[in-house]
């Protein structure tokens, strides 16, 4: 390639790619499991949790550390909050499955 | 580790983002799905511990989250689940907001240049905006959902315009920050609040039978901020995991919008649902219904050979689910075939209805989407609808109704059809249902679970 390519070119790659994938993968969702899709998408986007991170852990500390970790509590609440509720709901998907069998 | 690795470690982990929403596509890999995603979570968050510096800090921060979030998630109730979202997304949006100060401050903890470049202040700008409007609005819809505030729309003259030039103005302040040579704080200040306002603006309008939709809008919103901050820190799975969810949640609003005959475009733009409470449509004339005792309706259910039940926010409200389902098992053990049709916004969020009643252990292979069971309510004898409304009024089918052409379920086809209604109040639509004053129809009275457990002593 002729000279070097913006590494905003390479993420916009990604986004628009990552788009197809989740259009794909979502409307195969069973439309009975919308509810549990919507709480573990709220814990996949907790993901955000690793920027948070990187603003409490830098080399040199300065008040962004403090935003940063509290952005880090509020990303784990929806981390943890989305996957266990999402567990929690698909047990009761599994009970009737058991007693369906 | 090296940047490299951190990379690798992080593709891996948006394979495991992926897996997770592919095993949704049946109950029976969902918990793996779900599974995927906490070890998604897991390999993303270690790894980026080894590039950072203060843990105990972060560490403890996780756990304090982790630890409120496992106390919530144990403790919300089903019928909450709506509440419970809102809430959610409004963390993401407000962490996504604190990560965009945090990087502007110090643009060098995230491997950003001292001088931030033109192209990182552009997406910072959006990952802030994005995620400010996330916050609000989301706090908004949760106040909403959770009856802290009032489902009506509140509406003002001129309310578009001042959204308009509120925009103007922050993309403005933006055009400042962007150009700003030295970090400019007081347009980035500016712009963030601006965006918070809008939040604010663009859910006010919104009613409470809309709700379906807000949040997944809502969710999607979310997904596009930790997207967006993606972008700022040049993070590709930030900006996967945040596509994921932003394409989801707009596919989810797609859906909500095509089950209540909503144009998407209004909703995407915000201050839909206005025109819901003025559409009420009655023609004067006094209609006659039927209406019979909670005995009566028992009796006929137990000699039928199928029987569907219809159930609709109404049944979640008065918390009937449990016996609802003693109900069909009564029904059941008498040889009758009883089954659930679903319509899309059943509940007060996408799929609410299912878990509420898998809540009630009803076994998932009796509930039937609207497109698996409509052709099936002309063949059966009785169908029963718990708390359901417009989602059964065949005016849709009506050429020049508000509601024509929403997809409903076809109850009225069934050779006798029972509601169980508080009233004969119009529902969210305002508008009258023929379907109460059809010959075949029998209006059952009174609080849905109240009358659900009569049937069931009748039985």
């Amino acid at each position: 390639m002729i000279g070097e390519v913006d590494p905003t070119i390479i993420n916009l790659t990604v986004f628009v790619l990552a788009i197809f994938v989740g259009y794909h993968v979502v409307w195969n969702v069973t439309p009975a499991l919308h509810t549990p899709l919507m709480s573990v998408t709220n814990a996949i986007s907790g993901i955000i949790l690793v920027g948070a991170m990187l603003a409490a852990g830098p080399a040199e500390s300065d008040w962004g550390v403090w935003l940063g970790a509290v952005a880090v509590t509020l990303a784990a609440i929806n981390v943890f909050g989305g996957f266990l509720v999402t567990q929690r709901m698909l047990e009761m998907f599994r009970k009737k499955d058991k007693k369906g069998s | 580790m090296s940047a490299n690795s951190v990379a690798l470690a992080y593709l891996i982990a948006s394979v495991f983002f992926i897996l997770a929403l592919k095993g949704l596509s049946s109950p029976l890999t969902a918990r793996r799905g779900n599974l995927f995603g906490m070890v998604g979570m897991a390999i993303a968050v270690l790894t980026t511990l080894t590039v950072t510096k203060n843990w105990a800090l972060i560490v403890g921060c996780i756990a304090l989250g982790g630890a409120i979030g496992a106390v919530v998630a144990r403790r919300v109730q089903m019928t909450a689940m709506p509440e419970l979202v809102a809430f959610m997304h409004s963390l993401v949006g407000l962490a996504a907001v604190f990560i965009a100060i945090a990087a502007v401050n110090n643009p060098v903890s995230f491997g950003l240049p001292a001088l931030l470049p033109m192209g990182s202040k552009l997406e910072l700008f959006l990952g802030t905006f994005i995620g400010a409007m996330t916050w609000s609005g989301s706090v908004i819809a949760f106040m909403k959902l959770s009856g802290r505030m009032s489902g009506a729309p509140i509406t003002f003259s001129g309310q578009h315009m001042v959204n308009l030039i509120l925009a103007v103005v922050m993309v403005v302040f933006g055009l400042w920050f962007f150009f700003s040579e030295t970090t400019n704080w007081t347009a980035f200040a500016t712009m963030t609040a601006i965006a918070f306002v809008l939040g604010f603006l663009i859910i006010i309008p919104i009613g409470g039978a809309d709700m379906p939709v807000v949040i997944s809008m809502l969710n999607s919103y979310s997904g596009w901020a930790a997207a967006g901050i993606g972008f700022s820190l040049g993070n590709p799975m930030l900006i996967i995991a945040g596509s994921l969810v932003g394409s989801s949640g707009a596919i989810l609003s797609y859906i909500m919008c095509k089950a209540m005959n909503r144009p998407f475009l209004s909703v995407i733009l915000g201050g839909f649902g206005s025109e819901a409470g003025t559409a009420a449509v009655s023609d004067g004339t006094q209609k006659t219904h039927r209406s019979g005792s909670a005995d009566d309706a028992a009796f006929l259910m137990g000699n039928a050979d199928s029987v569907i039940i219809v159930p609709g926010y109404g049944l979640a409200v008065a918390r009937a689910q449990h016996s609802v389902k003693e109900l069909a098992e009564k029904l059941h053990a008498k040889g009758v075939n009883v089954r659930f049709a679903i319509h899309p916004v059943a509940g007060r969020m996408p799929g609410h209805m299912n878990v509420l009643l898998a809540e009630a252990e009803i076994p998932y292979e009796q509930v039937l989407e609207m497109d698996e069971i409509n052709s099936d309510f002309s063949t059966t004898d009785v169908v029963l609808v718990l708390g359901a409304n417009d989602v059964v009024n065949p005016a849709a089918n009506v050429p020049g109704s508000p509601i024509y052409g929403m997809p409903i379920l076809d109850a009225h086809k069934a050779r006798t059809v029972m509601v169980v209604k508080r009233s004969m109040a119009a529902g969210y639509a305002g508008l009258d249902n023929d379907l109460f004053y059809m010959d075949k129809t029998m209006m059952v009275f009174g609080d849905a679970k109240k009358v659900v457990e009569d049937m069931v002593k009748a039985l």
